[in-house]
């Protein structure tokens, strides 16, 4: 167990190192130098040879990997000329409200989709089974921003009860956490298009449970069938669930951004959309590492998790 | 590790569990099994009624956009500034957009571009992650380790980020907005391929090959990826399906095709501001034959992966 632990980690690491390898690529190739940025269009060539050299710009391609990435180790993400801000700052200013967001409607998609995938199950073939699965098909084909404008235009354009956008007042994460209304939307756009596919396999997961031996014993035993699905189905067909939590992380900085642009609620998905506008590269690169180092970690811990609470699963 | 009931496939994740589903044939027999194989495949899949309804559906879709304008034409050239935001009428069943331009023609101008650049990035995904994973597959050891290595690296930066920040050079035309998505979506195929040929390497029909002397393109182009081509064409058909999302995704942020070229994501970009107006026929048919498409091309692709998948065929 220790051993595999290892093993992960030390891939994990090596992982890591190449995320940041290719978005230093893609930095160095995009936007070499933020020169321009800061001197502006007319600089005369002198000029932008004198400021690369002072800020370390005119060095060898490794040796300014290597500075990159011991700025990264020390958690510093550079510098954004066009908002003369370093990008730590600004993501520290926005990750709270992003990860509000985000939070908020992965816990609402697993309350939704782990009850649904069971009683999908448990009563297979039937025409609720048939309607849930058609419903959560459809959000599974859908756009997230395209269910966000049918949840606009039913929930705050047809019948008044939430704003169409997020309010500018709801500046801090305390205020979003606060002023529940404004929120209910975005969360619910975004837990929506998660509860379409964990829903999918929480259903096939418990599928697979309800024909295990141990079901039908403790059936046979005489276990009353609400304490056979809340004892051994739910908590065994919710093992894959762990999995899945740890994978979602991609899916949900997606889905993040494009809630947060259709919302205009002030995250780290709008800033990063806002940057694209501006060709801000420090934050758009900043931010892709930082979604592929959360995508590790997601995947580490799901796997740790799941050999934690799997006791069959074991590697030595 | 885990694995799931049907295995199935989360969007932009590799599957759950080992990549190699079981989905190899029982042993003994290889080229008559392999035959009637693809034959029950397609009469498990024509069984299924989903899936026909899906297929429909998509031919559907081909025809109305690509014959479709033959039929019903429009002016997609040039903007009328006096005729925008047109209701529905007679001279236009669709109304009109902010340009001034016929909506259904629009519709069925974004769906040549949507279907050209899902299947035409599918393909790019499909090419290059079969040679990738067979090659991978079949090399084994620290040469295998080292390309996978790869692939994990790729496969943890968010694809729709790095596709976006490539977006701001490139993605003015539907040529290199598929290779753009294409060149990110081959990671999932090169996994599933590599898990099929790591099965199939040490099959006899392939100890057999290499003793008659085949080399090593003629192992993986003859041998490996052909017996590995359910996975493949199962992939290909999701892979439309999140090409088809992606380019959604990237004209709504702003960054699809270049005006005047049409694209459903484009086309929803303004969306809030026409649902606030009330201008719905900017809105709903354009995002319905978006969901359409999607859940067409995701219907083949259950049950495509139905039909091969041996385990659920005795059910």
């Amino acid at each position: 167990m220790t051993g595999y632990i290892v093993r992960r980690l030390i891939t994990a690491v090596i992982v890591t190192i190449g995320i940041a390898a290719i978005s230093f690529l893609l930095l160095h190739e995009l936007a070499a130098s933020p020169v321009n940025a800061v001197l502006g269009p007319k600089a005369t060539p002198q000029a932008i040879r004198a400021w690369n050299k002072t800020h370390g710009y005119d060095r060898p391609f490794l040796a300014q990997f290597f500075s990159y990435l011991n700025n990264l180790l020390h958690l510093n993400f550079g510098y954004s000329y066009k908002q003369g801000q370093s990008v730590g700052a600004l993501f520290d200013e926005n990750a709270g409200r992003s990860a509000y967001l985000s939070g908020a409607s992965l816990v609402l998609a697993l309350i939704i989709a782990i009850p649904l995938g069971v009683a999908q199950a448990v009563k297979r073939n039937s025409a609720g089974d048939y309607a849930a699965t058609a419903l959560t098909f459809t959000l599974y084909s859908m756009p997230s921003f395209f269910l966000g404008l049918i949840l606009i235009q039913i929930f705050a354009l047809d019948l008044h009860i939430f704003p169409p956008l997020v309010s500018d007042n709801v500046t801090t994460t305390w205020s979003a956490i606060i002023h529940p209304a404004q929120l209910f939307l975005p969360i619910v756009t975004l837990a929506a298009v998660t509860v379409a596919s964990f829903s999918r396999y929480m259903r096939s997961s418990a599928l697979d449970s309800l024909a295990q031996d141990y079901i039908r014993l403790a059936r046979a035993k005489g276990l009353a069938e609400r304490l056979v699905l809340s004892r051994h189905l739910l908590r065994n067909s919710c093992l894959p669930m762990i999995t899945l939590v740890g994978l979602s992380i991609p899916g949900l900085l997606a889905g993040n951004l494009l809630t947060e642009v259709l919302f205009n609620y002030p995250g780290l998905g709008l800033l990063f959309y806002n940057a694209l506008g501006n060709e801000d590269y420090p934050i758009l690169l900043a931010y892709t590492v930082i979604g592929g180092v959360l995508t590790v970690l997601g995947n580490l811990l799901a796997d740790i998790a799941v050999t934690a609470a799997d006791p069959r699963i074991r590697f030595d | 590790m885990i694995e799931f009931g049907a295995g199935e496939v989360v969007e932009g994740v590799p599957p759950l569990g080992s990549p190699n589903a079981p989905t190899t044939p029982p042993e003994g027999g290889e080229v008559a099994l392999l035959a009637s194989g693809w034959r029950l495949a397609l009469r498990e899949f024509l069984s299924n009624r989903l899936a026909v309804a899906g297929l429909v559906m998509l031919v559907f879709f081909v025809i109305f956009c690509f014959i479709g304008p033959l039929v019903y034409h429009t002016n997609q050239i040039y903007s009328s500034p006096l005729g925008t935001d047109l209701a529905p009428s007679g001279g236009h069943l669709l109304g009109t957009d902010d340009n001034g331009f016929d909506e259904l023609g629009r519709i069925m101008a974004g769906g040549q571009t949507a279907l050209e650049i899902g299947f035409f990035s599918a393909a790019i995904a499909t090419v290059i992650g079969t040679i990738y994973g067979a090659v991978s597959g079949l090399a084994g050891g620290l040469l295998d380790g080292v390309l996978m290595r790869f692939v994990d690296v790729l496969l943890s930066i968010p694809l729709l980020f790095i596709v976006l920040v490539l977006a701001t050079k490139f993605s003015a035309t539907v040529v290199e907005e598929s290779t753009l998505i294409g060149a990110f979506s081959w990671l999932v195929p090169a996994r599933l391929v590599r898990g099929e040929v790591l099965t199939l390497r040490v099959r006899d029909f392939v100890a057999a090959a290499r003793v008659m002397g085949a080399t090593r393109s003629r192992l993986v182009f003859r041998h490996l990826i052909p017996n590995a081509l359910s996975v493949v064409i199962v992939n290909v058909t999701f892979q439309v399906a999140d090409s088809i999302l992606i380019l959604s995704f990237l004209g709504f942020l702003g960054f699809g095709l270049q005006y005047p070229a049409a694209s459903w994501g484009d086309m929803l970009g303004d969306a809030q501001t026409h649902v606030s107006a009330g201008y719905w026929w900017l809105v709903y048919p354009v995002g319905g034959c978006l969901v359409a498409v999607v859940m067409a091309c995701n219907l083949i692709g259950d049950a495509l992966r139905d039909a091969f998948d041996v385990r659920l065929r005795r059910r």
